[in-house]
Formats: structure tokens, sequence, C-alpha cells
């Protein structure tokens, strides 16, 4: 069974068709990217299935189970995380403190529980610290675990808003434009950096980038929208080479020059 | 029903209703260009009255003097009001703005107290406003009369401002992207005074009428009208000033209807602004007009 | 773990007895006036401290404070009420059963007032938080009002505009104190738990928030019942400390009072709605000069009732402007900042 199957995703804003038909399957512990110009939708692709829009039409299911329409949150605790394309971290809270919100949508502690630090919640509070700490480990982060969250250099939070996504215990892992705004080395590290997460949390990765050094190195598949319509999908080196994807992309240069 | 009580109902009901229409102005003019709830807007209509009494009081002016004059002057506590508390937090969260307004809403209340007293002053309407007609079995005020039609003339001013003029484009632009506009070389902060300005002035207008309506003035008068105008420009759809005044005209003419059809819940008479208020949040968050509310 | 965590709370109970002695000396030392005040400062404590839970915390403008306040206030005094007090007190029209019948003990009536509080904040909640920022506090206000407008015109529950009279003076310091460090200690644990921490996501980003799994709808009820919770207790407290109440008394003027408390101490922190009830309550006391004739010894300057909101409106527009985070921006009191001043224990990290 595919970890998401997407069907005929349509997105309409008014009059404006933003997304068309879109599917997509995920197989377990793939990592496949989505492509495009900008302004092709792939972010809107992103929000219907992470809950931030209601798809206009077309189905989407996770794990077999039919998501489209449901809150963000519920999305959430179903096993979808994501991060945002610019980074949406908590401005005021410490990096530790990012982190550990990830763990309270599984908390099991009631309101009154935690008020009251109830045992229950004494532990699973212990478990959230120790599972945070970890997740910084992960993204080497635990020497500013203290410091604010937005005091951190711009590759910094990109990380740290990836663990924040794996704190909420994600299945599939939406990532928009992770590498945006990092130089070479950074880029490197993130690449590395999925490649060992996929493979310790068990995740599937959908992501949308747009540096295709590093999307042809990481993704096993690609699709690719244009103007909301997917033009080609399949192995990076063959859409290296697809005529209609160089076009979408010149096209693209040939607008801006002209 | 009888078709005389219905229509004399409707008139009144027209009357209240244009007059928050025209409050509403202010309203709608200065959340469409910097989204901000001038909070305070009511106490500037109050503030409208106090002027507009004291010229025909102790400055003796004949009453359309006083009245313009009224107006001026308080289209300068707008620009006034912009510039001494707005302006330093136009950048600020929203809500600091909110908070600011707030503060200038009692601030302006306060000194009314303190300045005029607390103590309701009878207004002084003019015979021309006083005077009471019998069109075919309606009694009907020439106030009632008068209201609705400078109302229009006022309206007609404000949306040849905002369409027709240079400053007018700018507002538009400005409610569009403050930023883009500053860059194109408009004197953004001069444009968002004059948009105080004009609703100030409207709102002194609304506010002699009302004054003359009952016919007294007092500090906190403005707190009531200046929130159920804001309530006829979310009916509207806020930002939108031909909205604002079809939510005013709902407005009073619900509210009066209330009071003539069930007269034993006429104390709830001031619970219906907000009940329509809450109704049109949950189900046409747009307003009636369908503009986008923003979030 | 804080390394500290013994070591804090011994001094957390040592501060609360100290408080608590001092409301001793104070109850039996004091004046009239002087516990007066302390009393106001206390029930001050309480409303500031669960406003700030959804203003300033969850970032939520409500500016309904003063429906709780006043429920509440009614609630505990119908409670406590005799039959015949309130036969009584109703005089246009008799009071409904079975709330004329019924008499419970102050404590019952406060849990009432707060629970009835609460209720109206859960039921309030569900249209007011379908609307955001500006709106919200447009639409909280009105609710404010409503519930103004029908406690002046429900006789029959709340003797409309004459109010109730001839409450009986329950509220002591033992009582407005210890449940001011009760609501302390219960909304500063809730905003140190996880539940606390998502509500502080909310108000930095409610999109986020909601990418982390966290259902923003149902945490902002949980933050506005629990506020409203503790507003209804203070309102039941207010109503036993002045003993006469009427609907003119819970006007959107509350609110403002308790705005600029918890923008003065800085929105989002509960020692700094502590602070500014100290500050609002005092300031206001010493203020009252300028309400007053003053004599210069060679002339008098006559008394101007309502300076003193003239002033507390500029304090807010001034702080708005020069100093908008207010005194702690969003930061708490804690004994390990308190130890590392004084240069104890030194381990901070």
């Amino acid at each position: 069974m595919s970890v998401l199957s997407v069907g005929h995703l349509t997105m309409k804003f008014g009059g404006l068709v933003a997304v068309n038909d879109f599917n997509l399957e995920l197989e377990k512990g793939e990592i496949v990217g989505l492509i495009g110009p900008n302004g092709a939708g792939k972010t809107t692709v992103f929000n219907m299935i992470a809950g931030y829009y209601v798809p206009t039409e077309g189905s989407i299911l996770f794990q077999g189970r039919p998501i489209q329409g449901r809150k963000a949150n519920q999305i959430t605790k179903a096993g979808i995380a994501r991060t945002f394309q610019n980074i949406r971290l908590f401005s005021e809270l410490s990096v530790i403190e990012n982190v550990m919100i990830g763990f309270h949508c599984r908390i099991r502690s009631t309101f009154l529980g935690a008020t009251l630090k109830l045992p229950l919640y004494r532990r699973e509070e212990k478990r959230m610290a120790e599972g945070a700490m970890k997740l910084l480990e992960e993204v080497d982060l635990t020497d500013v675990a203290h410091e604010k969250a937005t005091s951190l250099p711009y590759g910094k939070q990109r990380r740290l808003e990836i663990a924040r996504a794996l704190a909420t215990g994600p299945a599939l892992l939406l990532l928009d434009e992770p590498a945006a705004g990092m130089n070479p080395s950074e880029t490197q590290d993130l690449l590395q950096l999925i490649l060992r997460i996929r493979k310790d949390y068990e995740l599937t990765v959908f992501l949308i980038e747009h540096d295709m050094k590093f999307v042809m190195e990481i993704c096993e598949r690609l699709k690719v929208l244009d103007y909301g319509t997917t033009i080609a999908e399949g192995p990076p080196h063959e859409i290296q080479n697809n005529p209609r994807v160089i076009e979408a992309y010149l096209g693209e240069v040939q607008r801006a020059q002209g | 029903m009888e078709l005389t009580f219905f229509l004399q109902q409707m008139i009144n009901g027209v009357a209240l209703g244009s007059l928050y229409g025209l409050i509403a102005i202010g309203y709608t003019m200065v959340y469409g260009i910097i989204r901000l709830i001038n909070f305070a807007h009511g106490d500037v209509m109050m503030m409208g009255c106090y002027f507009a009494y004291f010229g025909i009081l102790m400055f003796s002016m004949p009453w359309w003097v006083s009245f313009a004059v009224a107006m001026v002057l308080t289209a300068v506590l707008g620009i006034t009001m912009d510039k001494g508390a707005y302006l330093p937090v136009r950048n600020a969260p929203r809500i600091s703005a909110l908070i600011t307004a707030i503060g200038v809403s009692f601030l302006l209340e306060n000194v009314g107290l303190v300045v005029f007293g607390g103590r309701p002053k009878g207004f002084a309407t003019p015979a021309m406003f006083s005077e009471v007609y019998e069109v075919a079995g309606l009694m009907v005020p020439a106030l009632v009369v008068w209201t609705p039609l400078l109302t229009l003339v006022i309206l007609s001013g404000v949306l040849f401002i905002i369409h027709r003029t240079k400053t007018g484009r700018a507002m538009r632009c400005i409610s569009l992207d403050m930023e883009t506009t500053r860059l194109m070389g408009v004197d953004v902060n001069r444009i968002i005074s004059v948009t105080f300005a004009v609703g100030s002035a409207a709102a002194a207008a609304g506010g002699i009428m009302w004054a003359m309506r009952y016919p007294e003035i007092n500090p906190l008068m403005g707190i009531i009208p200046g929130f159920k105008a804001f309530v006829a420009a979310v009916l509207g759809g806020i930002g939108n000033i031909t909205g604002a005044m079809l939510g005013g005209l709902l407005l009073g003419v619900a509210e009066i209807l209330l009071v003539a059809l069930m007269p034993e819940l006429a104390g709830y008479r001031d619970a219906v602004a907000f009940g329509l208020l809450i109704l049109i949040l949950l189900f046409r968050p747009t307003g009636l007009m369908g503009t986008k509310l923003p979030d | 773990m804080d390394p500290n965590a013994n070591r804090n709370a011994l001094l957390s109970v040592l501060g609360t007895m100290l408080v608590l002695a001092m409301v001793h000396l104070a109850g039996s030392h004091g004046t009239e006036y002087q516990i007066r005040i302390l009393n106001n400062i206390a029930i001050f404590i309480i409303l500031a401290v669960s406003y700030n839970l959804i203003n300033g915390v969850t970032g939520q403008f409500s500016l309904a404070p003063n429906a709780f306040v006043a429920l509440g206030a009614y609630t505990s005094s119908l409670l406590t009420l005799t039959p015949a007090e309130k036969e009584i007190s109703f005089i246009i029209e008799p009071c409904i059963w079975p709330l004329s019948v019924i008499t419970t003990p102050f404590i019952v009536s406060l849990v009432a007032a707060g629970l009835v509080s609460a209720l109206l904040a859960f039921a309030m909640g569900f249209p007011v938080f379908r609307t955001r920022g500006d709106y919200l506090a447009i639409v909280t206000l009105g609710f404010g009002e409503v519930v103004r407008v029908i406690a002046n015109n429900t006789q029959s529950i709340t003797n409309g505009p004459l109010g109730l009279k001839g409450i009986a003076e329950h509220t002591t310091l033992w009582w407005s104190w210890g449940f001011a460090i009760v609501t302390i200690f219960l909304v500063a644990r809730l905003i140190r738990s996880s539940y606390g921490m998502a509500m502080k996501a909310i108000k930095y980003d409610e999109a986020a928030a909601e990418a982390v799994g966290i259902n923003t709808y149902w945490h902002k009820m949980l933050a506005f019942t629990t506020s409203g919770f503790f507003q209804g207790i203070g309102g039941g407290l207010l109503a036993h400390l002045i003993t006469t109440i009427s609907p003119t008394l819970f006007t959107f003027f509350l609110t403002f009072n308790l705005l600029i408390i918890i923008v003065m101490g800085g929105l989002g922190s509960t020692t700094g709605a502590v602070l500014g009830a100290f500050l609002f309550t005092w300031g206001g006391e010493w203020l009252r000069f300028v309400d007053e004739p003053m004599d210069l010894g060679f002339t008098e300057i006559p008394g101007i009732p309502g300076m003193r909101m003239v002033i507390f409106s500029c304090i807010l527009i001034f702080i708005m402007i020069f100093a908008r985070h207010g005194i702690m921006r969003t930061r708490e009191f804690s004994w390990n900042w308190l130890c590392g001043k004084l240069g104890i224990g030194g381990r901070l990290r």
C-alpha cells in the first residue's frame, strides 16, 4: 500500500486554476521531489496535502485513509509533518522549546493533569525534554538548545524546523524548499541529514526544491509542475533531458529576459 | 400591522440608519487604508458635537457656520490623533495600534469629562431641523428628512474624493500596498492624515445630527453610536464605503423595527447590533458587499 | 531537568509564607484604608493574571473580562444573599425560584462563580474563535456589552439597574490573597506546561502551531475558559468586598483598567501582570490628589474629577509608543534569576 495516494487533485481560487488534476503515489521510504518554475503551484499542492487548503476536487489518501478536508492539526497527528518555505519558528521561544512543542500533540496528559503536574505528566514532560534533546543532536543544534530560535543563522533555523517536524512523529515529511538560502556545504550537510533521518525514522519524504543539483542527487523520482499541470515525471536523469521540462524552465528565463 | 405605522417606523429607521452609515464612513476608510479599528472614532464624533455646541453657544455663530467650523475642527482633531498617537505605532504589531486606539478613546472621553463636565448639555437644534411636517397622516420631523439628504451629500463627496481625485487614488493604492505606494513617491503619511480628516469630518456631521435628534450631548455619547457604526461597517464589508452606508441603513431599520414590533424587548435594543455582528462574522465573514475580510 | 528544582520549590514555599505573614500583619495592624487597598491589589492580581493568559500568553485579544467578572460577581452574591435579603432587594420584580431560596457558604458561592463564568467563556468561545485579531477584539467587546445589557434587563435575576445591595462583606485579606496566590501558582504552572507552550505557539505563529499538530481552536478555548474561571472568582471576591454591585460597575471601563495593568507589566508575563496590578492600584491611589482640591498655601487649585483617567489613558498611549513591551516583556520572575543576581548557588544556564 502506498503511503500517500493523491488522485485528480485540483485547486481553484476563483477563476484561477492553481493546480489541475495532480496525481501522486508515494511508496514507503521514497524521496520524491516536486519541481517547477515559480508560481507553478508546488506549495499549493503541499498546502492541500497538509490541510491548509481544502481541495476543490480530488482525493488524498494517507496510509489508505482519506484525509482531504481535514484540519491541518489533524493531518499532523495522522502522521504528515511539514516545514515552510519561509521558515516559521516560534520566534520568542527557545530552540529546545520549539522542538518540545512538536511532542505536545501526542501527550496523553489532560489539561488539568498537566497544570497540576500529575505523575503521568511528569513522566511525559521528561520524555518530551529527552526526545527534544535527542532530535537536537540529530540536527546538531544541542549547543544552542537554550538560545532564542530566531537568533540562529538561517541554515540552523532550517534544521530546527526539520527537528520540530520530526518531533510530531511523522511517517511522511513534506519539506518546502529545505535548501533555500543555504551555501553549498550546508546543502551537502542537509542532504546527509535527510538521508539519515529517512533511515532512522523510517520516513517517506516529499520535497519542493529549486536547487537542481540537490534535487537530482537526493530524489529517486521527480514530478514537474508548470502552470498547475504535471508536465513530466520520472527518475531525475530522464527529467533532466525532457524537452518539455527544459522548455518550461527556459520559457521562464526567456520571459524574465523578454 | 397598519401601513402608516410601518411607514413611520421605516422612515425613522432610515434616518437612524443613515446616521450610523455616516459615522461608519470614517471607520471603514481608516480600516481600509491602514487596517486599524479606530476605537476612538465615536469619541471623535462626540468632540465634533461639543465643537458645534460651543460654536453656537459661546461664539454665537449662526448654526451653519458653527457646524462647518465644527467639521473642520474635528478634521483637525483627526489629523492630530493620527500624527500624535497612530503614526508612532504604525510599524508596531497591529495589536499595539489597537491598544493605542483604545487609549485614545479613553483619553478623549475623559478629557471631555474634565473639560466639559459630565452633565449632559442641551443641544440647541436650529428651527429648520426641529419642525415636524405632517404628510398623508405620517408625522415627519424635519430632521428625519434632512438626515438622509445630508448623508447622501456627504457620501457623494467622499466617493468623489476617493474615486475622482489624485488623493483618492493614492488612498486606494495605500489600501492595496502601502510600501509600494511609498516607493512610487507618494507621501503616504499625508494621505493617511487626509483619510483621518475626511472620516472625522463625516463623523462630526453625523454626531451633530445625532445630537439634534436627542437633543443633548455628553462626553460618553460617542461610545454606543461608535460601536454600532463599526458594526455597520463590518456589515457592509469593511473598507467599502457604499457598503458601510447600506450596513448602517440595515442596522437602523432592524433596531427601530425591533422596538416597534416587540416593545417588551426594547431594553435589548443595543444588543441588536451585536447580534448582527456575530451572525455576519459567522455566516458571511465578507460582509454584505462581499469585500474580503483580512485574517 | 533543572538542578535547582528542590531549592526553588523550597523558596516558593518560603515566599508564599512570607506573603501570608505580611497579610496577617496587615490584617491585624493595618488601617481600614490600607486593608482595602491590599484587597484591591489581590483582586486585580487575580483578574490581571487570568486576563493575561488569554491576551498575553495565547495572543487572543479578548475585550470581554468585564463580562466574566460581572457574571462571577452576580452569581456569588445571589448565592450568599439570604432569601429575606433578596426579598427586600428585589422591589420591582421578585427574584426567580430557585435563586430566591438558595443560600450557600461563601466558598461554595466563589467556586460556583468560577464555574458559571467558565461555562460562559466556553460557550462564548465557540463563535468568538472563528474570528481573529481585531475582529476577535470587537466581537468580545460586543459580548461584554451584551452581558451588561442583559444584567440591566433581567430584573428577576439581577434586579436590573438597581443592582444588589447588602452583600455580606466576606472578602478578607486571607480570602483575596489566598486566591491570588492560588491563581498565580496554577496559571504559572499551566503556562510552563506543554499546554502553555502550545498556547504561546499559537500567539507566535498560528499556522506553524497547526503544523506541529496543535489544535489551535481547542487550545484557545482552554485558555479562554480557564481565564473565565478565575475572572469569575475575582468577580465574586470583588462583590463581597464592595458589598453593592450594579451593571454600571462592569462596563468596558473595567476591561480598560485590566488592559492597562497587563500592558504595563508586559503582555504575556504573569510576573508583569502581578507587578502591573500593584502599580496600577498604588498609582491610582497616589494619583487621587489630582482629582481633589489642592491647597498650595497661598491659593487653592480646585480638584478635577476624571483627571486620573486622563493620566491613565496617556500612560497607556505612552507605553504603546515608547515601551511597547512593558516592564517584563514576556520574561518571568524565577528563583534562578534572583539567586543569580544575588550570587547564590550560581548555577545558571
